[in-house]
């Protein structure tokens, strides 16, 4: 049976990633190996609003918030001398899975404009919470004493061992992700986006599904955090910056909302778009801005979708 | 002693200075049709919204079964059995029509927080799913996008979906809106096979489906229930004649 | 007057200040979301505009008055031509669509103004004649311009309230608010309705950003910090209701302002200074989101929403 066109374009994408740090290596451009390293990062926290937004209709503009706090998570520890990779990630999912459980039981009483600004306010909450933390660097943030030890299985200061490492954390979680929107789980919420009152006329709630959504995306998110600060090996609180939240919205959009691929696409699209655009001129956002207002205008289907030829989520 | 299965007391409902729904009383029959008729901006909306759990009321009481569910929301409403069309179609466009009602199973199974398994291949959803397509005449038409069915079809596919999740109580908001002749007779048709299996309380406007299908007919104008009776009793109630049937149409 | 009652006293005249501040943002913005049913971002941009307008006009004509007298047409005028050229096509899109494109626009302000201005701060100073301080009590000096923001914005919450309750463009307002599609089924015509309450944001964003000038500082991004804080006093006051604006303004205000100044102090005398040390600034800066999770907790749609529950 001759593969589909989706499976030719996905598999050729894990290909094309695979083969980065063999190419970086042999062209002696290690730059490349980081920038796709980066790419991941923020397409696993992408993917994972890709959840919320795309498949249950709920928009999150507080995202970056969950990568503050993984960040934070491998930060803290290391800072007082434990190093301990599984305790850190461990923490960064288990923590920013617990605060999306208090902000989204909030959050989801409401619905529209109000939901919108309040997972705004929530995050910008913890941006203030982590200025005011003195002892990690304030508004400066501070080094990552050491990234994360996983004792001998894998030493994360190789940065071909740590591009492998993003790289099956990032299929891992597409793999995951693919059962879970398909999953029972996974139609209820799609079903209380594409309609809610007929949602609740057959017999669904949606709040408990939106909330663990909610949460599910949420330690995604601190995920990519923890990864994210072994990345930069440096943590500040913009990394919970509201305009963040927006950034990693626009990946989710730019690649193709409810198809989750679509955003890793978006998040390799957009970081490279802001790379190429920086080196032309320090007030590259000013091309930018209006180039995200006409993606919304009037490409909103997503690169994903034009790639592979189908329709978003249904 | 007929068996009661929906019971309305006192119902009321303001909308500012609007009354509504003015102290309805109403009982239902378990296995009975019971149509509810009237003219426009009489208040059978609210009544409706009212019954389903879209809106509460200002006072009063509904009873459905053992339990008062006056205060309960749309879907606790539904696991407690019962099943609701809307007056403008309402499915999930963009899903399958198999989806839809392989939804309305899920939901009515209760048991949705099942992480890993493809829904799509479980054939404890798929199944009964299936049956109730054929049942409403849809199995040809299973794996196409809601939104591409025909408006007849979608209405259809809104029944599969009500009887899919094994109602007591079908609340039929227009069921024959917007359809043609043919489709609308099929409708009736249809519906009349569900008698005695389903207790049914329909909002109609379309009189012929109306007499064919009620055993009851409840006549509302501004928010208060004038007459209740059998269709021939409702044919010849002088009050009714006045204020709704005029006196030229029965 | 002793000391503390002072401080306390002067600490409450600032929150009320504040207040004043996040009303003039939270009253259009308030109204936007309620009758055009918009979430626009790009609110804090107005007050920024107003900022470096008012700065250049007050230069140009070396009058800060008359800076801010030509600051609020000139916003006003900005945010007509935002409204017609980028944000008409929003009204009938999705809320996303409207986040992310406005979002697109903040982006797009904070760097024309960085073009033109540049990055750094601009300090503004309060003007000869406005700066000093006045006796609010005896025993209370205080800052005479703080004072004049509070008589200013007093005024305008006052000439709000009399447009909103009293005219007829007001009524058309109220009933935007109240059910949308109701006025357009009146035959209201929409368009210009919109217009005129986007510009009518506008001019207020701009009058706060102008007197803003001299007491913060101006710089590119300066809308997006005071407009997060407007976002919750939408939220706490209450969607599309200038009284729920003129509450959560002032409760946003207060606790905000009384939270810096005192909790870390309060909290002293509960545990220890060097735990208060660490724990008063990081409360203080979360308080208000705080109080804005504990009124959604009781009333998620506000507390004085101008739509009403079913």
């Amino acid at each position: 049976m001759a593969p589909s066109r989706r499976t030719l374009v996905l598999a050729a994408g894990g290909v094309a990633l695979a083969l980065v740090p063999p190419i970086a290596a042999l062209t002696n451009q290690p730059f490349y190996l980081d920038l796709f390293r980066r790419m991941m990062i923020f397409a696993i926290a992408a993917v994972s609003l890709d959840l919320i937004l795309g498949y249950g209709g709920m928009v999150s503009f507080g995202h970056a918030a969950y990568l503050g706090i993984g960040a934070y998570a491998v930060g803290i520890p290391a800072y007082h001398g434990l190093q301990n990779g599984w305790l850190q990630w461990g923490l960064a999912i288990a923590a920013s899975a617990l605060i999306a459980l208090v902000i989204g039981a909030i959050s989801l009483r409401t619905s529209g404009v109000s939901f919108i600004m309040i997972t705004l306010a929530f995050a910008q909450m913890l941006y203030y919470l982590g200025i005011s933390l003195e002892t990690y660097g304030g508004d400066n943030g501070m080094r990552l004493a050491a990234r994360s030890r996983f004792g001998g299985i894998v030493d994360l200061r190789d940065p071909a061992v740590f591009y492998y490492v993003v790289l099956a954390i990032l299929v891992l979680f597409l793999a995951l992700g693919s059962r879970l929107v398909e999953s029972r789980f996974g139609m209820a919420v799609r079903a209380a986006k594409s309609n809610e009152a007929r949602a609740r006329a057959i017999g669904f709630s949606p709040l408990p599904y939106k909330l663990t959504a909610f949460v599910i995306a949420g330690g995604g998110g601190g995920l990519a955090g923890a990864l994210l600060a072994n990345q930069t090996e440096y943590l500040t609180p913009d990394f919970m910056h509201w305009t963040r939240s927006g950034e990693i919205m626009f990946m989710v959009i730019l690649g193709g909302m409810g198809t989750l691929f679509g955003p890793v696409i978006g998040a390799v699209a957009l970081l490279l778009l802001e790379d190429v655009l920086s080196a032309l001129t320090a007030h590259w956002q000013i091309i930018l801005g209006p180039i995200l207002v006409l993606v919304v205008l009037f490409a909103k289907r997503g690169l994903f979708g034009l790639l592979v030829g189908e329709t978003r989520d249904g | 002693m007929a068996e009661t299965l929906l019971s309305i007391r006192g119902l009321t409902k303001r909308f500012g200075g609007l009354l509504a729904s003015d102290r309805i009383d109403l009982d239902v029959v378990l296995g009975e049709t019971h149509a509810i008729i009237g003219p426009n901006g009489a208040g059978k909306t609210t009544l409706i919204g009212q019954l389903a759990g879209d809106l509460w009321p200002d006072a009063g009481a509904i009873r459905f079964g053992d339990h008062d569910v006056t205060r309960l929301d749309a879907p606790h409403r539904a696991r407690h059995g019962l099943a609701r069309s809307f007056q403008v179609t309402s499915v999930f466009r963009d899903f399958s029509a198999l989806d839809n009602v392989a939804l309305a199973v899920q939901a009515h199974r209760g048991s949705s927080f099942r992480f890993w398994r493809p829904a799509r291949a479980d054939a404890t959803l798929r199944d009964p799913a299936r049956a109730a397509l054929q049942s409403v005449g849809l199995e040809a038409r299973a794996e196409v996008r809601a939104a591409n069915l025909a408006h007849g079809e979608q209405r259809q596919l809104e029944i599969a979906m009500a009887l899919a999740t094994e109602p007591s109580l079908l609340l039929l908001d227009e069921p024959v809106a917007g359809m043609g002749l043919e489709e609308s007779q099929r409708m009736v048709r249809f519906l009349s096979t569900l008698k005695r299996r389903i207790t049914i309380v329909l909002v109609e406007h379309d009189m012929d489906a109306v007499f064919t299908l009620a055993d009851r007919i409840s006549v509302m104008v501004y928010g208060r229930i004038i007459a209740t009776g059998t269709p021939p009793e409702i044919r010849g109630n002088d009050e009714v004649r006045r204020a709704y049937l005029g006196e030229d149409q029965v | 007057m002793p000391l503390m009652l002072a401080l306390v006293l002067e600490q409450t005249l600032n929150g009320l200040q504040y207040g004043v501040m996040l009303f003039l943002m939270a009253a259009g913005l308030t109204l936007i979301f309620g009758i055009m049913n918009l979430v626009n971002l790009a609110h804090g941009s107005l007050y920024m505009v107003g900022a470096y307008l008012a700065t250049a006009f007050a230069e140009r004509t070396g009058s800060f008055v008359l800076g801010v007298a030509l600051a609020l047409p000139a916003t006003l005028l900005v945010g007509v031509v935002v409204e017609v050229v980028a944000l008409r096509t929003l009204y009938e899109r999705d809320h996303l669509d409207q986040v992310l494109a406005t979002f697109g626009l903040i982006l797009f302000f904070n760097e024309l103004i960085a073009i033109v201005w540049g990055r750094a701060a601009i300090f503004t100073s309060v003007p000869p004649f406005l700066s000093g301080h006045f006796r609010v009590l005896p025993g209370l000096p205080y800052p005479t311009y703080r004072a004049v923001i509070i008589l200013v914005g007093g005024a305008v919450a006052v000439l709000l309230w009399a447009l909103v309750t009293h005219t007829r463009l007001g009524m058309r307002i109220r009933a935007g608010a109240s059910n949308r599609t109701m006025i357009a089924a009146l035959g209201v015509d929409i368009r210009l309705l919109y217009t005129l309450v986007f510009g009518l944001g506008a001019a207020l964003a701009g009058l706060a950003g102008a007197m803003a000038g001299p007491l913060y500082s101006v710089q590119p991004g300066m809308g997006e910090s005071i407009l997060i804080q407007v976002f919750v006093v939408i939220v706490i006051g209450g969607i599309g209701s200038i009284r729920g604006a003129i509450v959560g303004a002032l409760v946003v205000g207060m606790a905000d302002t009384l939270g810096r100044a005192f909790l870390k102090p309060v909290l002293a005398t509960m545990i220890s200074p060097p735990a208060a040390d660490k724990a008063g600034p990081a409360l203080a800066s979360m308080s208000i989101y705080l109080l804005m999770a504990a009124v959604l907790f009781f009333r998620p749609e506000g507390l004085f929403p101008a739509r009403s529950r079913s």
